[in-house]
């Protein structure tokens, strides 16, 4: 019985630790599949939204559910102006400036961040409603956890039947698909585009926030978390909701046993498994067509 | 002779003297011996800034000629520096250049294991795979720290005086400059030699237009997984060359940190071309000595701004530049 709640237990933290991986990630991998850009900077975005959430609560007494729009819009409305200016430039050139650029741009955001802020870590404050314990029945877990749960499956049902359903998201899978065929249709690649960077950037600003209780939140986060962004996008292939969704809870649940039952080596373990699959396919486990 | 027939013969006589010595080539090997003799209190940057020319060059030789776009080139430079610092700590084996022979063995035969399975791919993957393999020997070396001293490193390296004569001082680090000198200046021209081979052509064509490189029927990935061993070999000979002389190893030779840097200081200077690493090492590691430690902030968003604005307008380089302005001017001249 105690092995039958021990695991259970180990699967809902992984869970809840996937939710956030996923909601940071989905954006990163729906652009990447759009555009072929390499943007290493998708975790600064993250970042600005965890500080913006996290700050506006502090400061302005603002509720979690408000501070978490607040965070989503701006980081939003922040990330419409760098494509436009800057990403849209660098569409056809080179890998190497693509990762050059996004570099430069985590580099410009964490020295801006420790500058204005300050290089500590910024403490999320939960809602009382959210902290302390839940019963499920069997097993007694943090409310906390189940509240990411819940809302990572919220969002990625919406982000499912947004994608599989609505207009626009059979134009971004047509996009993803053959992006030459679906110019040719007319789709207007730059516009979905802006919107999707905008939208991603904004998924991740939430993932930010909400994460910030268990990943911490400090400036050095979007390098800290860059290989775990990657790692995502990549065994879940580019451009795909569901298959960023199945890599983060892999990822998130493999993590949490290895912690457990290999307190050492998980790291070690999940980059050796990571490449052993980028070999075997190099399109993603859930990638549908070569990349 | 027609204006086409013109350009036809300069073109050739390009082809045939381009790996001719050029008359201001033996400056930058003067500047960096008189930087032993005229700020002998700056030995110790000297040494610094040897090394990371060296590692720059084995860079430049993957991604400037082959153009694999490598993330994790500081997996093969702690390779090196691992090699060299477990084999003096453990009593095994010390003698200064017998190790870094075997330096270069060992980041050469990783280069060698993991380029046969890594280049097969492109782009993201390669880029996410080679990022991989780095963080795992930097998690590798950070776990097993009974061998590399974990997370603290080795440190106290009892490196034996280079031919049994001359001392490796930690205070007056002269040796150490002059040897760090000789051994980039003989892989210097083996990279250049490379360079200028036909081998290095295939690699540029390579670079330049794969499919048709397969078309005429070069073995293109023969041609990158050994040039990306031999580049692994140099990167691991610059990571010994920086555990010999510091007389310690961590696990900062095998981080993000340390590839990135290296990735910054060859655009910097200009990649593909051989003497982007030296000036891209001098103009970085000048400003990172005096404004990273000063100012570490500022220091950073200089350089993420600098980052930007080369990948954004100056896409080759410093060297890049200083071309586009000769160019401009003599073109002036040319057309009054």
């Amino acid at each position: 019985m105690i092995f039958d709640i021990d695991v259970a237990s180990m699967l809902l933290g992984g869970l809840a630790a996937g939710m956030v991986l996923f909601i940071v990630s989905v954006g990163l991998s729906v652009t990447m599949g759009l555009m072929g850009f390499v943007n290493l900077a998708h975790g600064a975005f993250a970042m600005l939204g965890g500080y913006v959430i996290v700050l506006s609560m502090r400061r302005w007494g603002l509720g979690f559910a408000p501070a978490l729009a607040l965070g989503f819009i701006v980081i939003a409305a922040v990330s419409v102006v760098f494509e436009r200016l800057l990403y849209a430039r660098l569409y056809r050139a080179a890998e190497l400036d693509q990762v050059l650029f996004s570099i430069g741009l985590v580099f410009i955001t964490i020295a801006a961040v420790t500058l204005l802020i300050g290089p500590e870590n910024q403490p999320l404050t939960l809602p009382d409603a959210l902290q302390g314990q839940i019963d499920l029945g069997i097993v007694h877990y943090r409310t906390y956890s189940i509240f990411l749960i819940v809302v990572g499956v919220v969002i990625v049902i919406s982000l499912w039947l947004g994608f599989e359903r609505t207009r626009m998201g059979a134009q971004i899978r047509a996009a993803v698909d053959n992006r030459r065929m679906a110019e040719s249709l007319g789709i207007n690649i730059g516009r979905l585009f802006t919107i999707t960077f905008a939208f991603g950037s904004g998924m991740a600003a939430l993932g930010g926030g909400l994460g910030a209780e268990f990943l911490g939140l400090d400036p050095q986060y979007p390098l800290k978390y860059l290989v775990f962004f990657l790692i995502v996008v990549a065994v879940g292939g580019l451009g795909r909701v569901t298959g960023v969704f199945y890599a983060s809870v892999l990822i998130g649940v493999l993590d949490f046993v290895l912690k457990k039952y290999l307190p050492q080596g998980g790291t070690l373990f999940i980059y050796a498994l990571t490449i052993l699959l980028l070999l075997w396919r190099p399109q993603g486990l859930f990638g549908g067509k070569s990349a | 002779m027609t204006p086409t027939r013109l350009s036809e013969h300069v073109a050739a006589a390009d082809i045939v003297s381009r790996h001719r010595l050029r008359i201001w080539e033996p400056i930058p090997w003067i500047l960096l011996l008189a930087f032993y003799f005229v700020f002998p209190r700056y030995l110790g940057f000297g040494v610094e800034l040897l090394t990371m020319i060296l590692f720059a060059l084995s860079l430049d030789l993957a991604l400037g000629y082959a153009g694999i776009v490598t993330l994790g080139h500081a997996a093969f430079f702690g390779a090196g520096a691992y090699t060299v610092g477990m084999l003096a700590k453990h009593g095994i084996w010390n003698e200064p250049i017998t190790s870094l022979i075997l330096a270069a063995a060992m980041a050469g035969a990783i280069g060698l294991a993991s380029g046969l399975v890594l280049l097969r791919t492109t782009g993201l993957t390669l880029l996410m795979l080679t990022l991989c393999t780095m963080a795992l020997l930097e998690e590798a070396a950070n776990l097993g720290a009974q061998y590399t001293g974990g997370f603290d490193g080795l440190d106290n390296l009892p490196i034996p005086p280079l031919f049994g004569l001359f001392e490796f001082s930690p205070l007056y680090p002269k040796t150490q400059y002059l040897y760090c000198l000789a051994v980039l200046f003989l892989c210097f021209v083996l990279v250049r030699t490379l360079a200028y081979s036909p081998f290095g052509h295939s690699l540029t064509g390579i670079r330049e237009n794969t499919l048709r490189m397969h078309a005429v029927g070069a073995p293109v990935r023969w041609r990158l997984v050994t040039c990306y061993t031999i580049s692994a070999a140099i990167a691991g000979i610059a990571g010994g060359l920086w555990a010999q002389s510091n007389a310690y190893v961590n696990l900062s030779t095998l981080g993000l940190d340390r590839a990135a840097t290296v990735l910054i200081i060859l655009v910097l200077g200009g990649y593909g071309r051989i003497y982007g690493a030296f000036i891209g090492a001098v103009a970085y590691m000048a400003l990172s000595h005096f404004l990273a430690k000063a100012y570490p902030t500022a220091w950073q968003l200089g350089l993420g701004l600098l980052l930007v604005v080369i990948a954004l307008f100056a896409r080759n380089g410093i060297i890049g530049l200083w071309d586009q302005l000769t160019r401009r001017f003599f073109a002036k001249r040319a057309a009054p």
